[in-house]
């Protein structure tokens, strides 16, 4: 039981950054009709620019996590604005292999910048993890839960309560209606690439401390964003944290009651029976299939 | 004209060795060749079906563990442990192509990629069969009539001769009409159906074909490095083979080709200049820009600028 529960707690842990990374991928693939391959690489730079920040600048731990953010964001926005936006209405491959491309050229840069050795970002919490009757939890990783629930409840309401999040809602549900009712097509696309990097980001400086930061680690990250995307649903919000949660805590249970060696494998069997079984994602309530 | 530049783009392969002196650039042509085999492979499917798999991968490295694993644990001799390479790794692809029936576009590529994710962690895990992450040494080299092909040039010939056999049965496939039913399944799927195209069918018939096409050269490849690790399975590799089909031409015969001898002479060309990084780095810039300057690939351009130099 002790297990179990640890189990479900360092799960939820894993899941909440998992549902940062589903939501800005969810976001961009259901609103643009990008599969964006770069996803991962969002990932990684975040974890980066917290690295150097903490490493380097010796900030803040908010302050490195805002910069990451804003790195992701803005390198996002650059990449809609110069890349995507000249292949708007070319088909789902084209832009696909843009993004490969992107994915690689980032992959190799990063690796360029900060080399092949792994590294640990120094974090300024006590390693003595909390003792909460049968859990054990460092109090870094209660951190990470909480800002990652944070952001997800600011995306909620950015996309709920505000007038760029309405006009996100109307593009993904008819974007022909939405431009001819003065939507900005173009603002609203740049807007939701940049704001799905900086989620990105978000998540690779929240979980870089918790692990450790390499040029490949947003390889995995985007798949696992891929399978979160899927188990709730295209452009599904809530979907999407359901997923992440539900994924890391499958994850957690997966290497802990079976074999971590297959860990990883989590990720791509639900995205092979959900595509099978469910192709509109577990919480979807309409088909939709391309 | 064209059959003249044809048979001499043949004459030219089949001497090859004649006029490469060094035993490296004989390697870069074995391994142009392997992965022309494989950008043939990748281009039945994303070229003709017009289906994208990013986890061709996976048939690729089920072709080379296949082979590796008979020939060393079975003592097998190479050609049957090829043709069950080839056998195993059109298997997997009915498998994906049964199970994916219905999916199109992104999530066709997720399925795939999901796939080559499994099946390279169960390589990495499965220590009994596979070694895990050690990998297999010592995959022995071809043999025929008590001939070893161990030699640079007669691995040439036999990976030559591998890759006609993917030429030719591409060839047919695609003027045949199977061919013309792929190509009415890319451009109009409910259209195809409705005159009565067998959409299901064919396109599991283009999956097996491909992914038996890729474990080919899986196997090609693991008696030629003589060595299978997990690394078979990497992401780079179904990246590499992606590269080569679009920047040469989806949907062409030849395009494949040039993709494939492009993309493995040139990374080996520069590496001199630049180091790995950089290379890739490179890679990737060049993978946008043929998108945007290149959309349909180097050999329809070529035909486009023929055609207009001949009107």
């Amino acid at each position: 039981m002790a297990e179990l529960l640890q189990h479900l707690v360092n799960g939820l842990v894993l899941g909440g950054t998992y549902a940062l990374l589903g939501i800005g991928l969810t976001l961009i693939f259901g609103l643009m009709n990008v599969v964006n391959f770069a996803h991962g690489e969002f990932y990684t730079l975040g974890a980066y620019v917290a690295f150097a920040a903490l490493a380097w600048a010796g900030v803040d731990f908010f302050v490195a996590l805002l910069m990451a953010i804003a790195a992701g964001a803005a390198l996002g926005w650059l990449c809609e604005v110069t890349l995507l936006r000249p292949l708007r209405g070319e088909s789902i491959d084209t832009t696909m292999l843009v993004m490969i491309g992107v994915w690689i050229a980032m992959q190799n840069g990063e690796l360029l910048v900060w080399g092949g050795v792994a590294k640990s970002i120094p974090h300024p919490f006590p390693t003595a993890p909390l003792v909460l009757g049968p859990v054990a939890i460092a109090p870094l990783r209660i951190f990470v839960l909480v800002l990652a629930a944070a952001l997800i409840a600011a995306s909620w309401l950015l996309i709920q309560k505000t007038k760029l999040g309405r006009a996100m809602r109307a593009t993904f549900q008819d974007r022909d209606t939405a431009a001819l009712m003065g939507v900005g097509i173009g603002r609203i696309h740049a807007a939701t690439f940049a704001f799905g990097s900086g989620l990105a980001a978000a998540a690779g400086a929240l979980l870089g401390p918790v692990f450790l930061v390499y040029p490949s680690m947003g390889d995995l990250a985007s798949l696992k964003a891929f399978s979160v995307v899927i188990l709730g649903g295209l452009g599904n919000l809530p979907g999407a944290t359901l997923g992440g949660l539900l994924l890391g805590i499958v994850e957690e249970l997966g290497a802990g009651y079976i074999s971590s060696g297959y860990r990883d494998a989590v990720g791509f069997v639900i995205i092979i029976l959900v595509l099978l079984f469910r192709p509109s994602g577990l919480f979807a309530r309409q088909e939709r299939i391309a | 004209m064209m059959r003249a530049g044809g048979w001499l783009l043949a004459a030219a392969a089949l001497t090859l060795p004649l006029w490469l002196s060094s035993a490296y650039h004989l390697h870069v042509a074995i391994m142009a060749g392997i992965f022309g085999v494989l950008a043939l492979s990748l281009n039945l499917l994303l070229g003709f079906a017009g289906q994208l798999s990013l986890g061709h991968a996976a048939f690729f490295g089920i072709g080379a563990y296949t082979s590796a694993l008979l020939t060393l644990k079975g003592e097998w001799s190479f050609w049957p442990a090829l043709a069950a390479a080839v056998a195993l790794a059109g298997a997997a692809g009915w498998l994906v192509g049964r199970l994916s029936l219905k999916l199109r576009g992104a999530y066709f590529v997720l399925v795939t990629i999901s796939f080559a994710g499994v099946i390279s962690l169960v390589s990495v895990n499965w220590i009994e069969l596979t070694n895990g992450p050690l990998g297999l040494p010592g995959v022995p080299a071809p043999e025929l009539f008590g001939w070893s092909l161990r030699s640079k040039t007669a691995y040439y010939y036999l990976v030559l001769a591998g890759l006609a056999l993917s030429y030719l049965v591409s060839a047919r496939l695609v003027k045949s009409r199977i061919g013309r039913a792929f190509v009415a399944l890319r451009e109009n799927e409910p259209l195809a159906e409705s005159v009565g195209v067998d959409v299901t069918h064919y396109l599991v018939l283009a999956a097996v074909v491909s992914a038996g096409m890729a474990g080919l050269g899986g196997s090609l490849y693991a008696h030629y490095t003589r060595f299978v690790s997990p690394e078979v399975f990497l992401f780079t590799y179904t990246v590499t083979m992606v590269v080569m089909v679009v920047a040469g031409g989806k949907g062409t015969l030849a395009g494949p080709l040039v993709g494939a001898v492009l993309f493995t002479v040139l990374p080996e060309a520069l590496r001199a200049a630049a180091s790995w990084q950089w290379q890739m780095l490179a890679y990737g810039v060049l993978l946008v820009l043929l998108v945007f300057f290149l959309p349909r690939g180097i050999v329809p351009a070529l035909q486009a600028l023929r055609r207009r130099g001949a009107s």
